[in-house]
This record gives C-alpha cells, sequence and structure tokens, in this order.
C-alpha cells in the first residue's frame, strides 16, 4: 500500500476531483463536435450513473451486509411503478413522489424480506430470484388493474425543479449524477457509522456478532430497507428519464447485472460500484459492434474474476486495528483466558446487552 | 375430472424432467455445497446437440424413430456429462476452498457464458426439430385421451431415476459418492479419490440434464437459447423442494412441482404459470427450509 492511498484524505480528495470532473464533462462533450453534440455521450453517462446508483443501494446489502440478493430488481420496479401509477394516474409531480417510491419500495422489502432473513447464503439467492420474478409476473399479469401489463405505463412526466422543466439528457445528467454524489456523501457516513460496522461485523462473522450483542436480525433488515429504499428512488429517476416503464426493463438478468456491478467492481467499496457501473454499462456502449459476443466475455470475465481477484478490481479498504500491536497492553491473551475462572463481570455484560436488543427487535 | 386427469398426467411428464434436471443440481449441492447455476445452461446443451445430431446427420432415417430417439438421448447424455466435467474443472476447482459467493458468481459467469456461446452459434431464435421421432399415436385412459409421447416421457425419466438410484445406493462407487457428501475428509481419510468422485458427480448430474434437454426438444418440438434459466430454476425449486443433497427428494420434488404447476395453471390463471414454482419455493423455505424429504442439518442452509 502506498503513502498516498493509505492516507486518510485520499478518499475524500479523489472523489471529489472524480464529481468535480463528472460535472465538468457536459460543456466538455458538447464543445467536442461529436456528433449530435455529444447528446449519445451523455446519454451513456446517465444510463450508468442511474446503474451506479442503484449499484450502491445494492451494496448495502449485498457488499456490506454480504447478504446474497439477486432480486434487487424487484425494488427497483416498485419505485418506478409507483412514479408512474402516481404520476399518470393521479398527477402527482415527479419530484414529489421520489420519496413515496423509496418508501413504498421499502415496506415492500420489509414485508418479503423479513421472513427469510434466517435463511444464509444461496438459499436466500434463490428466494431472491423468486421475488424478482414474482414481481416481474405480477406486472405483466396487470396486478390491481394499474400497471397495465406488458405494454407497461406511458406518458410518465419529466420532472421539474423549483419551476425548470428538465429535459435534455444535459439536464438529466446533472440531476442523476448529483444525486449519485449526495448518495455517496451519505453512504460514505453510513459505511463508518455504528450500523455500518456493525453490518460489516455481520457479513464477516455473524456469530461472533450475534455473540457481542448486534441483534444481527433487525441489521440485515435495515439493510434490505434502506437498499430498497435507495433502489425505489432510482426507479423513479429511470421512469422520469424513459418518460415509458414496461416489465422487460425489471427482468431477472436486470438484477445479474446488478449483481455482477457490485461483485466485479469491489463488493462493499463504494469507489468500486461506481467503476463497476463504468466498466459494465460504460464498456458495451464502447464495443458496440461486438454487441453479440459482449455477454460472452462478461460471462468468462465473471469466472476469471472470482479466481484471480474474489475480492473486486477496488476492493473495500477498512481503517483496521493491528491487532498484532494491541498484544500485551491487555490482559486478554489466550493462554490467561483459560487460567482465569469466568469473572462474574463478562456475565453481567452478557446479561445488559439483551434488552435493548429485544426492545429493537419488537419495534421492528 | 377429465380436465383433472389431462392436466395430472401433463404435470407429471413435465415434472418428470424437472425431477432429470433437480437430480444434477441436488447431487452437486449434496457434494459441494454449490448451486450449479451452468446446470440449466448444461440441459439447453443437450436440446441443441439432439437437434444438431438430428439435423445433421438424420439418424431417424437410419434406425428408425424410437430407436433414433434412444441413441439421441444417449448421445447427448455422454456429450453434456464431458462438458460438465470440463467446466468443473475450469470454473469451480480453483473456487474450491474460497468462500461460497465466489463460486457462486463463478457459476453465475458459467451459466451467461454458455448461453451466449449458444446464442453465437445457433442464433436467437427459438429452433425446431426438424423431424417428429416420436409416435403421435394417444390412447384413452379412463375417458381422457393421453397422449403416448406423454408417457413415454414420463416413464423414461422415471428409468433414468431409478437407474441412478440404484447406481448410488447399490454399488461401491455410489457408495463413495454419499461418502463424499457426508464428509469430504473423512472419505478422504479412506481411500477415495474425492476429485475423481466430483468430476464423476459433474459427469452424471449434467448427463441427466442433457438427456433432459434432448427429450424436451423431442415432446416440445421447440428450442431456445435462454429455456435453461426458466428449466433450471424450476428444478433447482424441485430440489429444495424435496430437500435439497438428496436423491429421492430430487424426484418426489421434480414431480410435485410439475403437478403443482399444470393444475394451477389449469385452474388458477394461465399467465401466472411461472408464479407458482415461485412461490412454492418461498413457502417451503419458510414452512420446512430442510424440504419435503430433507434431514435436519443445520449447517445447510
Amino acid at each position: 500500500m502506498s503513502s498516498i492511498t493509505s492516507n486518510r484524505l485520499f478518499l475524500p480528495v479523489s472523489g471529489a476531483i472524480f464529481f468535480l470532473c463528472m460535472a465538468l464533462l457536459p460543456p466538455v462533450l458538447g464543445s467536442a463536435g461529436l456528433e449530435g453534440g455529444g447528446r449519445y455521450h451523455i446519454g451513456v453517462l446517465n444510463d450508468i450513473g442511474l446503474y451506479a446508483l442503484l449499484g450502491l443501494s445494492l451494496n448495502i446489502i449485498l457488499g456490506q451486509a454480504g447478504l446474497f440478493n439477486m432480486g434487487h430488481g424487484a425494488f427497483y420496479a416498485m419505485g418506478a411503478y409507483t412514479t408512474a401509477i402516481l404520476n399518470t394516474v393521479y398527477g402527482v409531480p415527479i419530484l414529489y413522489t421520489l420519496p413515496l417510491a423509496g418508501a413504498i419500495a421499502a415496506f415492500f422489502a420489509y414485508l418479503v424480506t423479513r421472513p427469510i432473513l434466517k435463511l444464509r447464503g444461496d438459499y436466500l439467492l434463490v428466494v431472491t430470484i423468486g421475488i424478482v420474478e414474482i414481481v416481474r409476473i405480477s406486472l405483466m399479469n396487470d396486478v390491481f388493474g394499474m400497471t397495465g401489463g406488458a405494454n407497461g405505463i406511458a406518458g410518465i412526466a419529466r420532472p421539474e425543479l423549483f419551476g425548470f422543466r428538465l429535459v435534455s439528457p444535459e439536464h438529466f445528467f446533472y440531476l442523476i449524477w448529483g444525486f449519485v454524489a449526495f448518495t455517496v456523501l451519505l453512504f460514505r457516513m453510513l459505511e463508518n457509522s455504528r450500523f455500518g460496522r456493525a453490518l460489516y461485523y455481520i457479513k464477516h462473522d455473524e456469530l461472533a456478532a450475534s455473540g457481542s450483542g448486534i441483534n444481527t436480525t433487525h441489521y440485515k433488515l435495515v439493510a434490505f430497507v434502506v437498499g430498497a429504499f435507495w433502489a425505489g428512488m432510482a426507479g423513479t429517476l429511470y421512469a422520469t428519464k424513459m418518460k415509458f416503464i414496461s416489465p422487460v426493463a425489471f427482468s431477472f438478468s436486470e438484477s445479474v447485472l446488478l449483481f455482477a456491478i457490485v461483485i466485479l467492481g469491489g463488493a462493499g467499496s463504494i469507489p468500486g460500484v461506481i467503476l463497476g457501473a463504468f466498466l459494465l454499462i460504460g464498456l458495451p456502449e464502447l464495443f458496440r459492434e461486438l454487441a453479440d459476443a459482449r455477454m460472452l466475455v462478461f460471462g468468462l470475465a465473471m469466472m476469471v474474476m472470482m479466481i484471480v481477484r474474489p475480492q473486486g478490481i477496488l476492493p473495500l479498504r477498512r481503517r483496521v486495528y493491528n491487532a498484532a500491536k494491541q498484544v500485551g497492553k491487555y490482559a486478554c491473551a489466550i493462554g490467561t483466558q483459560k487460567l482465569a475462572p469466568p469473572a462474574p463481570e463478562p456475565a453481567t455484560d452478557t446479561t445488559t446487552p439483551p434488552a435493548p436488543q429485544k426492545g429493537t427487535g419488537g419495534a421492528a | 375430472m377429465e380436465e383433472f386427469l389431462q392436466q395430472l398426467t401433463n404435470g407429471l411428464a413435465v415434472g418428470g424432467i424437472y425431477a432429470l434436471i433437480a437430480l444434477g443440481y441436488t447431487m452437486v449441492y449434496g457434494v459441494l455445497r454449490l448451486i450449479n447455476f451452468a446446470h440449466g445452461d448444461l440441459f439447453t446443451l443437450g436440446a441443441y446437440l439432439g437437434f444438431t445430431l438430428l439435423a445433421s446427420f438424420g439418424l431417424s432415417g437410419v434406425i428408425g424413430g424410437l430407436a433414433g430417439a434412444g441413441l439421441l438421448v444417449l448421445m447427448a447424455l455422454i456429450f453434456v456429462g464431458l462438458v460438465g466435467v470440463m467446466l468443473e474443472r475450469a470454473a469451480y476447482r480453483p473456487l474450491r476452498n474460497s468462500d461460497r459467493l465466489s463460486a457462486v458468481v463463478s457459476a453465475l459467469g458459467a451459466s451467461i457464458f454458455l448461453q451466449n456461446a449458444m446464442m453465437l452459434l445457433y442464433g436467437a431464435r427459438p429452433q425446431v426439430y426438424p423431424v417428429r421421432l416420436l409416435p403421435t399415436a394417444s390412447f384413452m385412459l379412463m375417458g381422457v385421451e393421453i397422449p403416448f409421447t406423454r408417457v413415454l416421457l414420463f416413464s423414461s425419466s422415471l428409468a433414468l431415476m431409478f437407474l441412478l438410484f440404484w447406481f448410488i445406493n447399490r454399488t461401491r462407487v455410489g457408495a463413495a459418492i454419499r461418502a463424499v457428501a457426508i464428509d469430504q475428509g473423512a472419505a478422504k481419510l479412506v481411500g477415495i479419490d474425492v476429485n475423481r468422485i466430483i468430476s464423476l458427480v459433474f459427469l452424471i448430474g449434467p448427463a441427466l440434464g442433457g438427456a433432459a434437454g434432448v427429450m424436451v426438444g423431442l415432446y416440445y418440438g421447440q428450442i431456445t437459447h435462454d429455456m435453461g434459466l426458466n428449466y433450471g430454476l424450476k428444478a433447482f425449486i424441485a430440489a429444495i423442494l424435496g430437500g435439497i443433497g438428496n436423491i429421492p427428494g430430487a424426484m418426489l420434488g421434480g414431480l410435485l412441482l410439475g403437478v403443482i404447476e399444470a393444475l394451477g395453471t389449469a385452474y388458477f390463471a394461465v399467465g401466472w404459470k411461472d408464479a407458482f414454482a415461485f412461490l412454492v419455493l418461498i413457502l417451503i423455505l419458510i414452512v420446512r427450509p430442510t424440504g419435503l424429504l430433507g434431514e435436519r442439518v443445520a449447517d445447510k442452509i
């Protein structure tokens, strides 16, 4: 690890530089004399931003909590359809539907994931596939007569911000990437919060986490709810960007793509997920001629990556305690532990945490 | 009643296919604790292989309908089995000791790779089996007209299942497979070559899947490059329903799922056909995660 990248300011500074460069891109692309004034390129960047947003929301569930969620498209779809229905049927302005779409997706996630949280690993993965498929089939079958079946919903309005209507790709570029920047800032804080640390602990050793008083079920549920909330809001942005949504956009393969963005970019790492979105959405656009073979290469890359670099391209680097340096500071060496009788203090220690734990469990 | 019988036999025929594919999932899961996501695509590979052999060699004209169909199934069985062994070497063996997520992602990558390779080779459109090898006759049973092919499909999948059941439970190699599934370390200690057993499992499982692929091609006459996803997921659900890692469980789960789906489609709604399987999956995992015949093993889920 070089001294520059290990500096505490490295990530915030490079992040700020990245987003500043992104903010300057539309005018640069516009004056670069590209075909169509760079609109196509900005469109691709908008797609990347949207997937980065979705990837970041999945990252909380899959990357940070280590819950194999391959049905993230379900939450995305809930958000998109909430916005579409509220806007086209009830005429609610798009930006007002943003938190509502998130809330509905989060509530849905709360309902469906609550009974399946006890499932571990690949079982959870299969159930989440089941959830996303059931959602897609329900949308196809025009459930409640509101989703328009296979035709989807058309005529979704453009968002208005302080009386200014966002229409062009450039406008959406700033909307989407502004939202990405906000998300990165927020999720960065979340990563280092009590919540983020709990998830990190659960991912790496669930038994030890629950042993030290972390209500694992509660935190897993919250991870799903937060991730779904953000995916729902990404759904709003998608719906208003496309003006039209249909079940095809929320197929199982979309969820697989999101899964791959998080895993290949670097599970748990915010820069990794953004890089993953650039690679998995941007690269195929660069090699349009090879469009047919790109999924073939993508599948091969997934296999090779898992063998060569399973932690992803830009894995998460966490501040870690150097345990070796701490040895001798405290009387907790393994040898002494056996000799020392189980003192009454650990006993009182273990009896105190369950009380708040039960409280939070009940509230959830 | 007639409708019911019609749907029941139909469900059993489709269930036989699910069961055959499910056996591959359950065997691989039994020895490696891995969902072989590429298994559904190996099934598709079998279907396309049957298509190629049929289209390019004209086997049916030489040896007659039924024998031709049998030979087709046998060839697909062997070839897909070999592909399964190669897949394990390339995609799963290097990950034997890494965490489960890596293996799952590698399996997904293998699935995407195989599916798109078949799309590039055969095109994105559905392919139609050129000749109908199977007889089109049907017979009456309790006032219901049942196509002969349906019975053939069901009985041949049953025959393959019982062959496997006998092999696992009555032979020395079968005992070795069971030993590896229970405890790899101990199996190694008593002199079982674990790597060879795993290769064998990756030969048998995909071989049965490939056979199921040809049978689907012969029965329905139409195949697509992405049908492996749907069949694969259903078969995996069947394996969980019966109790994953449990061979009779996979058979039972497959047949049960086929019947549930057929009856559900007939009596509830056609558009929801694919939702039933997932509903069954979620219910079984909430109510009885070990499956119908699965033993209570805390480590499995």
